[in-house]
């Protein structure tokens, strides 16, 4: 997973941010490698906008330093940061035009005439928007319009391009289609991104790596890929996808096994990926997506698999998946969402569900 | 027709009724009271006829008075506008806990009688008032300073009643501006001054647009202040029409300059409206 070779671009340096008593943001340390799309992602109030708006220099660091290119920033005033920020609610300016909107940043950045056009026309262009130079703000849509602060942003060729919520105020359909955008724009220009979002899915679809905050501090730092599969905490477990925490004690441990009994008794294995030892008290994490629950007739173990046995409690039909809450024994419920290899489960069916050791991962309990 | 359609109309109907009894009546009053005769006996007889318009153009004395009055509303309207837009972006980039106390006290003028606010200057700038007295206690000067009677005064007066209107409207306009325009700027290379000129001024234009009407019009039509703070030569057109009115009991003739006054304030505001727009006032208005 590693691509530590890339120099980092943006270097956060026991960065903290305190308003009054208030700590938005706990020191800490983070770096951002060039060409990257890093999301800062969180519930509101974490901090990630914080974070984001430091980088800006629209708010300032109670402690610690950013850097940008290795140079320190912390005193650079914004404008002569060479940064593009693309807020939530567009910040279109409402008086001037499309063109005079896109071609702000080259005003005041001494571009000749001749090329403030074309750059124009070339931004306008790559957000798929060409020919509403004239137009005014308003008389676009919330798409076309947040597809306008990012040509905007672009067109300054930016060292660090910042998105605070772009996505949020866009509908449904929409906002699917525009990350798709944010994504194929940020792959074509290699522009350094911080992307703030408290959507878990435009985090794991965008982004080179993920930074998880709660209450200002870093929850854990990866690719989507670790950060989901392997969350290093309950907190994250919990805000990405849907996890099933089962509480338990180390039995035994082998070169390949953990071996925990759960609250109903019955004893599951986990891929050893070291730091636990017998006796200690342990949280597994289980993706709802990870189980595999069978007719109890049909049922056939796969040899080296941890299963056990349950009754459908509660299940939703969701179109492509069904999710059903399997009790098992000792009131112990657990989320199971199936693919529907088979078919629907009746409520009070007994099943077998079925899960890879891999699949287990083990966090030590809080 | 749907059967509610009157429903609009009859929340209007209020309203409509008092601006029709109380505005459109006895406006229509005036414009017939200004063609009637004046006997030399002082009885006003029903008549149609231009005598009262033609002595108002017959010399260059009435004219003057109402280019002065322009004039005087012109000046006032700018120099609300320089003294209002500053007090007004305190209070949009302050964000001090006081912002509601500081504009009650915007208001507060209000709560005094304007006759007793405007006669008070008096009491500061007259030959026996304040300054005067100060200045003579520790011997700078040996007689009164005549400061009151002039121009000048006459401006003060009317500032000091004018200004809060301007301030509001200003302030509203500006509170009204998204502010991460202002970050959107910054962060595209603009300094705090050139983000002001590109984003908060040109936003901020409706409400001095609309500040600048209201006090345009209430200049014109006001005679408080020329009336205690100004000398025989400051007189406004109002002070004329009074003077008319209720000095020589002349109404044919204040009525006719009453009807001049309101057909070029109408000029004006229709003039303003089809190029700025009078819908820029309520949309100060708006807020957020």
């Amino acid at each position: 997973m590693a691509t530590g070779k890339k120099q980092p671009i943006v270097q956060f340096k026991g960065i903290m941010k305190r308003f009054g008593k208030v700590v938005a943001v706990e020191k800490m340390d983070f770096d951002i490698e060039e060409g990257s799309l890093v999301t800062l992602l969180g519930p509101s109030g974490c901090g990630k906008t914080t974070l984001l708006r430091m980088v800006a220099g629209l708010e300032e660091p109670t402690e610690g330093d950013i850097f940008i290119k290795g140079v320190r920033i912390n005193d650079t005033p914004i404008h002569k940061r060479n940064l593009g920020m693309i807020f939530q609610n567009y910040a279109l300016f409402p008086h001037k035009t499309i063109f005079e909107n896109v071609a702000f940043g080259l005003k005041y950045r001494d571009v000749p005439k001749e090329d403030v056009t074309q750059k124009v026309t070339r931004a306008l262009e790559m957000v798929r928007l060409p020919g509403v130079e004239n137009r005014m703000p308003s008389q676009l849509s919330g798409g076309q319009q947040q597809r306008i602060a990012m040509a905007r942003a672009i067109v300054i060729e930016p060292d660090v391009l910042l998105m605070d919520e772009p996505l949020s105020a866009l509908d449904e359909n929409l906002r699917e289609e525009m990350r798709r955008e944010v994504d194929n724009l940020q792959q074509m220009l290699g522009v350094t991104t911080i992307f703030v979002t408290h959507d878990q899915r435009e985090a794991l679809s965008m982004s080179d790596k993920i930074l998880v905050m709660k209450d200002g501090r870093k929850q854990q730092e990866g690719p989507p890929e670790v950060v989901y599969n392997e969350p290093t905490n309950h907190f994250v477990a919990d805000f990405l996808g849907h996890s099933n925490f089962i509480k338990g004690e180390v039995v035994a441990v082998d070169d390949q096994h953990v071996d925990v009994r759960i609250e109903t008794g019955d004893v599951l294995f986990a891929e050893n990926k070291g730091g636990f030892s017998k006796g200690d008290a342990v949280e597994m994490i289980v993706r709802a997506q990870r189980f595999d629950a069978f007719p109890m007739e049909e049922f056939e173990p796969t040899e080296g698999l941890n299963h056990f046995e349950g009754r459908i409690k509660d299940r939703s039909y969701m179109g492509g998946e069904v999710s059903y809450f399997i009790e098992l024994g000792n009131n112990r419920e657990i989320h199971v969402i199936s693919m529907m290899r088979t078919r629907i489960y009746n409520l009070g069916e007994a099943v077998s569900v079925q899960v890879a050791p891999h699949h287990c991962h083990l966090i030590a309990l809080e | 027709m749907k059967s509610d359609s009157w429903k609009p109309w009859a929340l209007l109907a209020p309203s409509m009724s008092a601006v029709f009894l109380l505005l459109v009546i006895p406006v229509c009053f005036v414009i017939v009271y200004s063609f009637w005769l004046r006997a030399p006996s002082g009885a006003d007889i029903p008549a149609f006829q231009f005598g009262n318009y033609a002595k108002f153009f017959e010399d260059f004395f009435y004219p003057k008075i109402l280019i002065r009055t322009i004039r005087i509303a012109f000046e006032t309207v700018f120099l609300c506008v320089v003294m209002g837009y500053i007090p007004a972006y305190f209070f949009y980039r302050s964000t001090t806990r006081y912002k509601q106390v500081f504009l009650l006290l915007i208001m507060l003028p209000f709560w005094v009688s304007f006759i007793i606010r405007t006669m008070s200057w008096i009491n500061i700038m007259g030959d026996t008032g304040l300054i005067n007295h100060f200045l003579l206690k520790i011997g700078l000067i040996e007689t009164p300073i005549s400061m009151l009677y002039n121009e000048f005064t006459v401006l003060m007066g009317l500032i000091m009643y004018l200004l809060p209107f301007m301030v509001l409207n200003i302030y509203v306009s500006l509170e009204g501006i998204d502010k991460s325009l202002l970050e959107a700027a910054r962060c595209m290379g603009c300094t705090e001054w050139q983000a002001f000129r590109e984003v908060t001024l040109p936003l901020s234009l409706p409400g001095v647009s609309a500040g600048c009407l209201l006090v345009f019009v209430l200049t014109a039509g006001t005679y408080l202040p020329p009336m205690i703070l100004g000398g025989p030569g400051n007189d406004m057109i109002a002070n004329l029409i009074f003077k008319r009115v209720i000095g020589t009991l002349d109404w044919p003739f204040g009525s006719a300059i009453s009807v001049i006054l309101l057909s070029l304030l109408f000029a004006i505001v229709w003039t303003y409206n089809r190029y700025l727009g009078i819908n820029q006032i309520f949309k100060s208005f708006q807020g957020d």
